[in-house]
């Protein structure tokens, strides 16, 4: 799950950072000017940053999109929109702050967003059960889909979630149920539906969120049938140890260019250099950019051909022979 | 006293011993009941003593649910490919296709039931635990676009433990591509009957197979999105007993009915003719 302990591949990065931060300390205290020294350190972070995310390993990745520093949902909706106003509760057995979701402006034009939201504390985490939604988490989502309809309101979501929650409530409530119907509305709602993949995008628990004319994903994120950790373990009896995870990552093929060579993303939003934690305000632009750009496209199809074509996408996804 | 003593005569078996090899016999796997196989296949391998239904084969249920003589089988020459270059992927469909049939994870039927056309699927659990790939959700959209093209209502028996993992995120696309199918036949007001039998878990469950217009399942079918031993991971402490059953998810409000497989073609038919604007079956009066 999320892990704030920096990660492994990262300390290098982490040890040079260190080293500027000291060296700046040093000199503020002193009143020297180090600008001279600082720079070339500071061009070799960048340097170090890009060639450590050059070639990140699938499992690295992983750990890259749960890694909790990693900006979130709301993190995003603060960044890249304006006017946002939070709706909670499904009507029907309680509010889940696993997923939020509300009015907001992009570019000043109204937009429904809605998205997993983890916690980057064990208190908010607790609060957000590590955005593994309930039943009630999905229904809201549906709510507010529902009401974006009714107001022609295009729908924005954000994909960040290890996957639907596996617990007693869940099931007694339909977990099975919530996400069947979002799936089933999502591919007939007469608006239309952009996803994000911003983390990581956990089975069912994701899709829920990700029936769209456009899925989009950060060059960072991963998106994926079942945990690499779970992968492992079926078929391996070894769901722990780094080999049999690295081993699974790749196998499952969970990167974004994995998933736009196999058709079911449309666009990878690169990231900033050294990961979008690295810069979130440099991510949330980009996102931003993409968001418009994709929307702005969207907007010349009529609901009917939107719909028809969301369906037409969705209806060829697989590959077998005949 | 000897006439106490009377001659012992061995006594002569009253018919010759029936040989019934030990292969014949089976034994119920929840009561331990023992009886004939024949008995069980009779029965339709409902144990005759606690009711347990025991897992049956594709080709059985459509032999339960549809008229003798009245069906076809369609699309059986989609196969799966391997589409990620997933290990051992290509072995172990070689493995379930010579074990299970070469019909992958469900069976594709058209025929009548009670006399009314319809399309029917029927997933296999044997073949890789009943998982579903791409072949799976495009004999699905296919039966589907059939019951749309022809207004037959669509039947499906479920039973999978979930997505393939081997086809990864293109077997969770499955989810979607056959959600967004039912979306089409709900709109065109084409019925839409599904049966869960045990176990209906993961992506199945978190899609078709909670859609339904009327949603069946056979007595004590597991049903839920996480299998019972990963919630029990993590949650960490034992499950409730019953829970997940069939009888569980139709007390939480989850299910129309929990039918006994004896009933489940009268009960089909019965709700077919209600939602396709039929009259009753004969033998069905006014009281």
């Amino acid at each position: 799950m999320a892990s704030s302990t920096t990660m492994e591949f990262e300390k290098p990065i982490a040890e040079l950072e260190r080293q500027i931060d000291e060296l700046k300390k040093t000199a503020g205290k002193r009143q020297l000017s180090v600008s001279d020294e600082i720079a070339p350190l500071e061009r070799k972070l960048d340097a170090l940053r890009a060639e450590v995310y050059k070639n990140l390993t699938p499992l690295q990745r992983v750990q890259v999109a749960r890694n909790n520093k990693r900006p979130f949902t709301l993190d995003y909706i603060q960044l890249a929109f304006t006017d946002f106003i939070e709706l909670h509760g499904d009507r029907l057995y309680a509010e889940d702050a696993a997923i939020v979701g509300g009015w907001a402006r992009l570019d000043g034009e109204t937009v429904m967003v809605i998205g997993h939201q983890r916690g980057r504390d064990t208190k908010e985490n607790l609060k957000r059960n590590f955005g593994m939604p309930h039943p009630e988490g999905y229904r809201k989502a549906l709510r507010l889909m529902k009401l974006a309809e009714k107001f022609h309101v295009p729908v924005l979501t954000f994909i960040d979630t290890p996957g639907a929650w596996a617990g007693l409530g869940a099931e007694e409530r339909g977990q099975s149920e919530a996400i069947a119907r979002n799936l089933f509305e999502m591919s007939r709602l007469e608006v239309p539906i952009i996803a994000t993949v911003i983390g990581e995008g956990g089975s069912g628990g994701a899709l829920a969120l990700g029936v769209a004319d456009r899925v989009l994903m950060l060059e960072n994120a991963v998106y994926s049938v079942i945990t690499v950790e779970g992968c492992a373990a079926i078929l391996w009896k070894d769901g722990k140890s780094p080999e049999m995870k690295e081993r699974a990552a790749s196998a499952l093929r969970i990167t974004a260019q994995d998933l736009l060579e196999l058709g079911v993303i449309d666009e990878i939003i690169p990231e900033p250099v050294g990961g979008a934690h690295s810069n979130r305000e440099a991510a949330a632009q980009a996102v931003h950019e993409a968001l418009v750009r994709t929307l702005d496209d969207l907007r010349r199809y009529k609901p009917d051909k939107l719909v028809r074509r969301r369906r037409e996408k969705y209806l060829a996804m697989g590959q077998f022979a005949e | 006293m000897a006439w106490f003593r009377k001659e012992r005569k061995p006594r002569q078996p009253r018919r010759e011993k029936l040989e019934i090899p030990a292969d014949a016999w089976e034994k119920c796997e929840a009561c331990g009941h023992t009886d004939l196989r024949e008995k069980f296949v009779r029965n339709l391998n409902v144990c005759p003593q606690c009711d347990y239904h025991r897992r049956i084969r594709a080709a059985d249920y459509v032999n339960i649910l549809i008229d003798e003589n009245s069906w076809e089988e369609l699309d059986v020459d989609l196969k799966s490919v391997d589409p990620l270059g997933f290990p051992e992927y290509p072995q172990r469909l070689k493995k379930a296709i010579a074990n299970a049939g070469d019909g992958d994870a469900i069976m594709s039927v058209a025929g009548t039931l009670g006399g009314m056309p319809v399309s029917l699927g029927v997933m296999d659990f044997a073949f890789m635990g009943g998982s579903m790939g791409s072949v799976v959700g495009e004999k699905i959209a296919r039966l589907g676009q059939r019951s749309l093209e022809r207004k037959y209502p669509l039947v499906i028996v479920c039973a999978s433990g979930g997505a393939r993992m081997q086809e990864g995120v293109l077997s969770l696309m499955q989810m979607a591509k056959t959600s967004a199918l039912l979306a089409q036949l709900a709109e065109r007001r084409v019925p839409y009957v599904s049966i869960l039998t045990n176990p209906t878990t993961g992506g199945v469950s978190a899609s078709f197979a909670m859609l339904g217009d009327a949603i069946l399942a056979e007595p004590g079918a597991v049903i839920g999105f996480a299998g019972p031993r990963v919630i029990k991971q993590t949650i960490g402490q034992d499950l409730p007993e019953g829970f997940q059953t069939a009888e569980f998810l139709l007390d939480r409000g989850m299910l129309d009915a929990v039918v006994h497989r004896r009933d489940l073609k009268s009960t089909v038919g019965q709700l077919l003719r209600h939602m396709s604007g039929q009259p009753a079956a004969s033998g069905w009066t006014s009281p």
